[in-house]
């Protein structure tokens, strides 16, 4: 179906659905804008009292007096600095990334455009991982990864992350080339361009709307992820920056430092809001795929 | 788009040496991923389950029904199986309710409306663990918008076992509410404008339109999120494990915490662990089973 949510989204054509008013009179409408409003403050308002809760003056923090950047100063030296493990994370992201559209890229073209034997298993298994419980896996991979020389390291992490993208990301670039028509590679090909340039140089543009989306999901799932880092990594400089977050809570003998929690919070999420305003409609699309059939 | 002229169905091509060779090397490295971070895993997982594996200590032979024995006699076993199942339903029926009614309030287009869209959105973009943390900022009777409140009541959100529970599903409601309302949006796109029109000339009435064709219509999204929205519930960690800590009195210890107590907190055994993780497997894969066996014996009524 080519009707794209994006294009609803961006079209002012309105479709007169179930719940269409026929009524355009303010005043009328008073009421229905109050309570959307309201329900759009709901899912604001816990991130902006955050981000102005970590500037403002509060009692048992470094910020007490007056307005200030004192919990960004305390998690600046929280442990091994924060910018170590804000260093880590972003490693870990941008290697899940990287991995992830190298990996996806090359079986996305694969499957849209070859026949080879085990074609199909090979896909299936891909999508089955998305049917295995995350959390049970990672007990064996923290075991395997040892085994291999991987523990407690952040390419492993990063690693394991992008095999937990596959699903999506494989799924996502199989239907980005096929639906570029084939008499493009064809085409290319009789110019004389092999394989792989013809992937490089002539479908790798016409997917790109595809590769911005899988490296969207990719990201924030990389950024955010607790559990894998949680589990494989045991060198506390080696934490990613949620769990540097999450252990700060625990520090001064039981008190809870909420100012340095609630700046850490934001550090952690002004990059992933920032890029989702900034790519909704590539985030939008990776809805409209169907690769969340499965 | 240019029309095509109708062309005669291309002979399919014998598979030739040269095009099996590429598409495996393009296809290489998925191979490689999912041979060694996924089959293998769930192999050794396997292998875990039926063996004596202390953390540190590596294989130490076959323990076969003794792990499993010791798995579901586990203090915690029980109650964490029975709390898991209590979150799962409490969390779909409202989450997908939810997602449901803000799709059909948002799904035409307008400047306000994708406004609307974006605010109810922006919480999908942050980590599962960020969102955690900020409401446990925002649970604090110290520290929280709600600290007076509280005061004033003589009670703390996070600090009864049926306040754990309810606070956490609306941080994960709070979360997921335009996640899901997404894949509804997506959902009652694909129901043709048609139909409704024959519903309005039929003479029917909003309550009867929705009752009688969107959700009959609506059926293979709302077993899609319904799945999703189970699978994700019964694996819950990171928000009990930052909110709540498993607490208070233990009363909120999900089953795939229990797994990362064994096998990481205290007993360290990863027999056991292994053994759990496989009971979850089987458990997940059963439910699934009978989710899609429902919704699609209704689809045959």
């Amino acid at each position: 179906m080519s009707a794209s949510l994006s294009r609803i989204i961006h079209s002012s054509e309105r479709r007169r659905v179930i719940g269409a008013e026929p009524l355009g009179r303010a005043a009328t409408r008073a009421p229905y804008y109050v309570v959307t409003g309201a329900i759009a403050l709901v899912f604001l308002y816990p991130l902006l009292w955050t981000a102005v809760q970590s500037f403002a003056p509060q009692a048992g923090t470094n910020q007490s007096k007056g307005w200030g950047t004192g919990n960004y100063v305390t998690l600046a030296n929280y442990q091994s600095g924060i910018g170590v493990y804000f260093a880590n994370s972003l490693f870990v992201s941008l290697l899940t990334v990287l991995l992830t559209l190298i990996v996806s890229t090359l079986g996305g073209y694969a499957f849209a455009r070859y026949r080879f034997p085990g074609k199909n298993v090979l896909f299936l298994t891909t999508v089955a991982i998305l049917m295995v419980p995350y959390a049970t896996l990672l007990i064996p991979l923290y075991v395997l990864l040892s085994q291999i020389g991987l523990a407690n390291s952040l390419v492993g992490v990063a690693l394991v992350l992008t095999m937990f993208q596959l699903p999506f990301a494989t799924f996502m670039m199989r239907i980005s080339f096929e639906s570029v028509p084939k008499e493009l590679d064809e085409a290319a090909m009789v110019d004389g361009c092999s394989s792989f340039s013809v992937l490089w140089r002539v479908l790798l543009p016409a997917v790109k709307p595809g590769l911005i989306t899988v490296g969207l999901f990719a990201f924030l799932a990389a950024w955010n992820d607790f559990i894998a880092p949680l589990i494989l990594l045991n060198d506390s400089a080696k934490q990613t920056l949620p769990l540097a977050i999450s252990n700060l809570r625990g520090q001064a003998q039981g008190v809870v430092d909420y100012g340095a929690t609630e700046a850490g919070v934001i550090v952690l999420a002004v990059p992933c809001v920032i890029l989702f305003l900034v790519l909704q409609r590539h985030y939008v699309r990776g809805f409209m795929s169907g690769a969340f059939k499965g | 788009m240019t029309a095509h002229a109708p062309q005669p169905r291309r002979l399919r091509r014998p598979l030739r040496f040269g095009d099996r060779a590429r598409g495996w090397t393009y296809a290489l490295p998925t191979a490689a991923f999912v041979a060694v971070l996924f089959i293998l895993p769930l192999l050794l997982v396997l292998k875990m389950s039926g063996s004596n594996w202390p953390l540190l200590g590596g294989d130490q032979g076959i323990n076969l029904p003794a792990n499993f024995t010791k798995a579901i006699s586990l203090e915690y076993f029980w109650p964490s199986v029975w709390f898991t199942i209590e979150y799962t339903v409490i969390t779909t029926v409202i989450l997908l309710a939810l997602a449901l009614g803000l799709a059909l309030l948002v799904q035409e287009s307008s400047r306000w409306k994708n406004l609307l869209r974006t605010a109810i959105l922006v919480p999908s973009a942050l980590g599962l663990a960020s969102a955690s943390l900020l409401f446990y900022v925002l649970y604090s009777p110290l520290a929280g918008p709600f600290a007076g409140l509280m005061n004033a009541l003589g009670i703390t959100f996070l600090g009864s076992p049926t306040g754990a529970l309810w606070s956490t599903v609306f941080l994960i409601v709070w979360r997921f509410a335009g996640f899901y309302m997404l894949l509804m949006l997506v959902g009652l796109q694909a129901i043709p404008g048609e139909v409704y029109e024959a519903a309005s000339i039929d003479g029917a009435s909003r309550w009867q339109t929705f009752r009688g064709v969107t959700l009959p219509l609506l059926r293979p999204t709302l077993a899609l999120t319904t799945v999703m929205c189970v699978t994700g519930s019964l694996l819950a960690f990171e928000q009990f494990y930052i909110l709540t800590k498993g607490g208070p009195d233990n009363s909120t210890i999900t089953v795939v915490e229990l797994i990362y107590n064994v096998a990481f907190q205290g007993q360290n055994d990863l027999g056991v662990a292994g053994a759990l993780s496989v009971i979850v497997l089987v458990a997940l894969v059963v439910i699934n089973f009978f989710q899609i066996r429902v919704f699609n014996d209704k689809d045959a009524a």
